[in-house]
């Protein structure tokens, strides 16, 4: 099957949205950026073809009847869990060449049972995550198995007497998660499908023969024909230059496609903010960005949520509990922290504050759509804050109130993928123009393939 | 490829019109090491509006302190120089050519050939559409003692001279700026020569104007913006009407024919532009501090400037205007009257899309200068305009004009690449063919 690739190489998130030829989407996946893009850009894109594989087998599942597609969703939990378990394998690997050097001499032997039985607790324990009903918080290996690493480190340095330090165990994980989440190892997909399936079809001459047809359609060859990256990590990365486009252009017209009536798009990232206006063919005719200052973008909600000590997902719903807005003047990033701070201690709501601070960020972002020539039909706000439902509404509210109650206003759960799926249009483009260009470590991986 | 973050683009490869303006401006400053010992009076004036062919019609020496601001950023000393001034008491939010001035006379006064600059003998305040000029020259005043000459224009806020508007500068002239400066030079202002240094300046400017419009050709000869502000140096600053002038606008004219019996485009940062995807047309000052990297953002991508309205602050001269010599001062007063910072919006929005139309641009790009609110202000709002009267899409960034820290490379470059792209998609869009919203085949993970 042949496709094209986009990718989005964000300052925080890394995204990666897969078009079959005749443009219908087929496959998405998103990582954190961590410190190397390199690596980001390569998960992103193994984990939008797995989406992909799975789009495929799941077509074969609804045509193998009611067996199949009962199948669909605890196969798709067991793949998952597959894929933890390989990657705590990895992780425990390198725990233990960590332990191996000579920093840990004096501590080893506390650390090194300590760190094994909480390992093999990990293991036993991680199909109760994938399990049906299973609620997980992120999807990046780093955050769910970090929230168990940390648990069962309280649990076992804080018993009576234990000789681990928590400190030192929890940085055991921290030093060797970052190993783990740069490294590029291939996944073998059939394989992992296997054992996928092994987990939870019946195993009976029906359940065979599903089985069977599983691994086949795993095996399906898929031919990436062309590759466009955007996002700022684009500047970093060694892209040949045919396959790059600005993130401009890309969320333009990533957004426009989702809804097509849309003429202006609002894009705030981790550290711009980009107001962007398209014509009918989501073509964009003028952009403005945060210029010389990140002040309100992400970061700015990442950095009041590392203040918090909250986590970046709970900010947006904490702040719809506000009984009260308080009025925060700072843009600067820095100085609304210390704003919160000082409100903090003067015995504000948490809750207040925090949705004074979401409506500074948007008061700077409306001031970049106005500089953009404003809104005046229907409006699409994307990019990773539009998962944050207090953006949300409050951008919502600013944008009646200053362009009219006739504007439309849209958000997408897939609004943080618009770069990538632009990228990927654009990509198509090239092809069929008989020009689509591949990033050379993916053409040798897809060739390998 | 992206290029390794921290590396600076090489400067564009000098022609002899350049070579030969870097003796001129060498010779000058020269001159102006040894004018005390040579008993020589100098006066300090800036570019738009200023009164070269009477100041050195009186054998004064001109010293324009933009232009040694703008010299310091491009050698890279403009950040030390601003830190100096903001030491000094002066806020962030000064006018960085003021800063950064003001900074360099605090380090010994280094012009840019490594030599003194003498100081001032007199301030000429030729012209005032820029508040912060008149506030410049009284700092430069508290530091110097010297007299102060201030010639007040008025604004053109619809682009209408009146003949009262031009009488009330020739009055200025008559009976405060050349009684003034007679007083410097300790002798009487001949006419007859000042007539005959007009003349020369005429000549020198149709030269300029054809270089100019030499950019209508495809591909263009020139690139109007950054190869641009090396064109209008001499006019600009201490040679007009001068025959030294005359003769490097004629060699310049000589190469630029040359360029274009070749079929060539200019010479970049990136070597000759002969294959030129994208002409534009700049609003609004270069920044200097990173000047080469600047163009080079646009060199790689194959986009030439065909002209900009920054080359005209020292005189809108392919509208039409000519020093003439059969009025002296009458000249200098339309002259003054017509720089391009003296004009209002609507003038300054009719002009840029009279090039865009005139030199058939794809696109037209702003740089706003933080420091230079004669520029700046309303820039948003003639985007807006030019857009609607020409149809073809403007692009925006921020930066500044000496001060390094308001260069954010990344930033500016990826703006300027994605503007570029956004003129590449709008040509592109016919060859686009994927449906503006599709049923995805297959369900599930894509949900």
């Amino acid at each position: 099957m042949q496709c094209t690739v986009g990718i989005d190489l964000g300052s925080t998130t890394t995204k990666a949205v897969i078009l079959d030829l005749g443009g219908n989407i087929v496959g998405r996946g998103i990582t954190n950026s961590r410190s190397n893009y390199e690596v980001a850009a390569a998960v992103a894109r193994d984990e939008a073809l797995t989406a992909m594989r799975f789009s495929l087998l799941q077509r074969a599942l609804d045509e193998a009847g009611a067996l199949g597609r009962a199948m669909d969703k605890p196969l798709g939990d067991a793949f998952r869990l597959e894929l933890y378990l390989v990657e705590l394998t990895a992780l425990q690997r390198e725990i233990e060449r960590l332990l191996d050097q000579p920093a840990h001499a004096k501590m080893r032997d506390v650390l090194r049972p300590a760190a094994s039985d909480i390992l093999a607790e990990m293991t036993r324990t991680a199909p109760e995550l994938f399990a049906p009903g299973a609620e997980r918080k992120s999807d990046f290996f780093r955050d769910i198995a970090g929230a168990v690493f940390v648990r069962l480190a309280e649990n076992l340095c804080g018993a009576p007497q234990s000789p681990v330090p928590f400190e030192r165990l929890v940085g055991l994980y921290d030093r060797a998660i970052l190993d783990v989440e740069t490294r590029m190892e291939r996944r073998d997909f059939a394989s992992l499908l296997d054992r996928a399936a092994t987990r939870v079809v019946p195993r009976d001459p029906a359940g065979d023969q599903l089985r069977a047809r599983m691994v086949q359609v795993g095996r399906t060859p898929i031919a990436e024909v062309a590759f466009v990256g955007t996002g700022y990590g684009r500047q970093t990365l060694p892209f040949p230059p045919e396959t790059v486009r600005s993130e401009i252009l890309c969320h333009g017209r990533g957004a426009h496609r989702t809804f097509d009536g849309t003429r202006t798009v609002l894009d705030i990232g981790g550290q711009d903010t980009k107001a962007i206006q398209v014509d009918g063919d989501g073509v964009v005719t003028s952009f403005q960005m945060n210029d010389r200052c990140a002040a309100g973008c992400g970061r700015y909600l990442g950095y009041i949520a590392d203040e918090l000590s909250l986590g970046l997902h709970e900010l947006g719903p904490l702040a719809l509990q506000a009984k009260k807005q308080t009025r925060v003047n700072s843009t600067c990033t820095v100085f609304a922290g210390a704003e919160l701070r000082e409100r903090l201690a003067l015995g504000q709501r948490r809750e207040d504050i925090l949705a004074g601070l979401h409506r500074a960020i948007m008061l700077r972002a409306m001031s970049i759509l106005a500089r953009s020539g404003g809104i005046d039909n229907e409006f699409t706000f994307t990019g990773g804050v539009c998962n944050n439902p207090m953006a949300v509404k409050v951008l919502r509210e600013l944008v009646i109130q200053n362009y009219g109650e006739h504007i439309t206003v849209n958000t997408h759960s897939s609004s943080i993928y618009m770069g990538a799926l632009g990228a990927a249009m654009y990509a198509l483009d090239d092809h069929r123009q008989g020009k689509g260009g591949m990033m050379p470590m993916f053409a040798q991986t897809a060739e390998a393939a | 490829m992206a290029e390794a973050p921290g590396k600076t683009a090489p400067a564009a490869a000098k022609d002899d019109s350049q070579k030969r303006q870097k003796d001129m401006i060498g010779a000058h400053f020269a001159k102006l090491a040894r004018a005390k010992e040579n008993g020589q009076k100098v006066v300090y004036t800036f570019v738009p509006g200023n009164l070269t062919e009477l100041i050195t019609a009186l054998d004064l020496l001109p010293v324009l302190p933009e232009i040694n601001a703008l010299q310091s950023g491009m050698r890279k000393k403009s950040a030390v120089y601003i830190a100096e001034a903001e030491k000094a008491g002066h806020s962030e939010d000064v006018c960085t050519y003021v800063k950064c001035d003001i900074g360099m006379l605090k380090s010994g006064n280094i012009g840019p050939t490594g030599e003194r600059l003498p100081e001032p003998d007199l301030l000429l305040l030729s012209y005032t559409g820029c508040f912060t000029f008149l506030k410049w020259f009284e700092l430069l005043q508290q530091e110097y003692h010297c007299p102060v000459v201030m010639l007040h224009v008025p604004y053109q806020p619809d682009g209408v001279v009146t003949p009262a508007m031009r009488q009330y500068i020739v009055d200025q002239l008559e009976n405060e700026v050349v009684p003034a400066l007679e007083k410097l030079a300790g002798k009487k202002l001949d006419r007859d020569y000042l007539a005959e240094k007009l003349k020369l300046s005429a000549q020198a400017e149709d030269d300029l104007v054809w270089v100019w419009e030499s950019a209508r050709h495809k591909p263009s000869p020139i690139d109007g913006y950054f190869a641009g502000v090396y064109y209008i140096g001499p006019i600009f600053s201490a040679f007009r009407g001068s025959q030294d002038a005359v003769d490097y606008y004629r060699l310049l004219r000589s190469e630029v024919q040359a360029r274009i019996d070749a079929g060539k485009g200019p010479t970049t940062p990136d070597g000759d532009l002969d294959d030129q995807a994208v002409r534009l047309v700049v609003e609004g000052p270069p920044n200097w501090t990173s000047f080469n990297d600047f163009w080079h953002m646009f060199s790689k991508e194959k986009a030439v400037i065909v002209a900009s309205t920054y080359t005209r602050v020292g005189g809108l001269y392919d509208l039409g205007f000519r020093h003439d010599a059969a009025d002296p001062l009458g000249t200098l007063a339309d002259y003054c009257l017509g720089c391009y910072t003296n004009l209002g919006l609507p003038s300054r929005i009719e002009l840029l899309a009279k090039y865009v139309r005139d030199y058939s641009a794809d696109g037209f790009f702003i740089n706003s200068v933080k420091s230079c609110n004669s520029f700046s202000a309303g820039q948003l709002l003639m985007l807006r305009e030019v857009e609607k009267k020409t149809g073809v899409p403007g692009g925006f960034i921020e930066s500044d004009l000496v001060d390094p820290r308001y260069f954010g490379k990344a930033n500016i470059e990826n703006r300027v690449q994605s503007y570029l792209q956004m003129l590449h998609a709008r040509r592109d869009r016919s060859l686009s063919q994927i449906p503006a919203r599709t049923t995805a085949g297959v369900q599930g993970v894509l949900s």
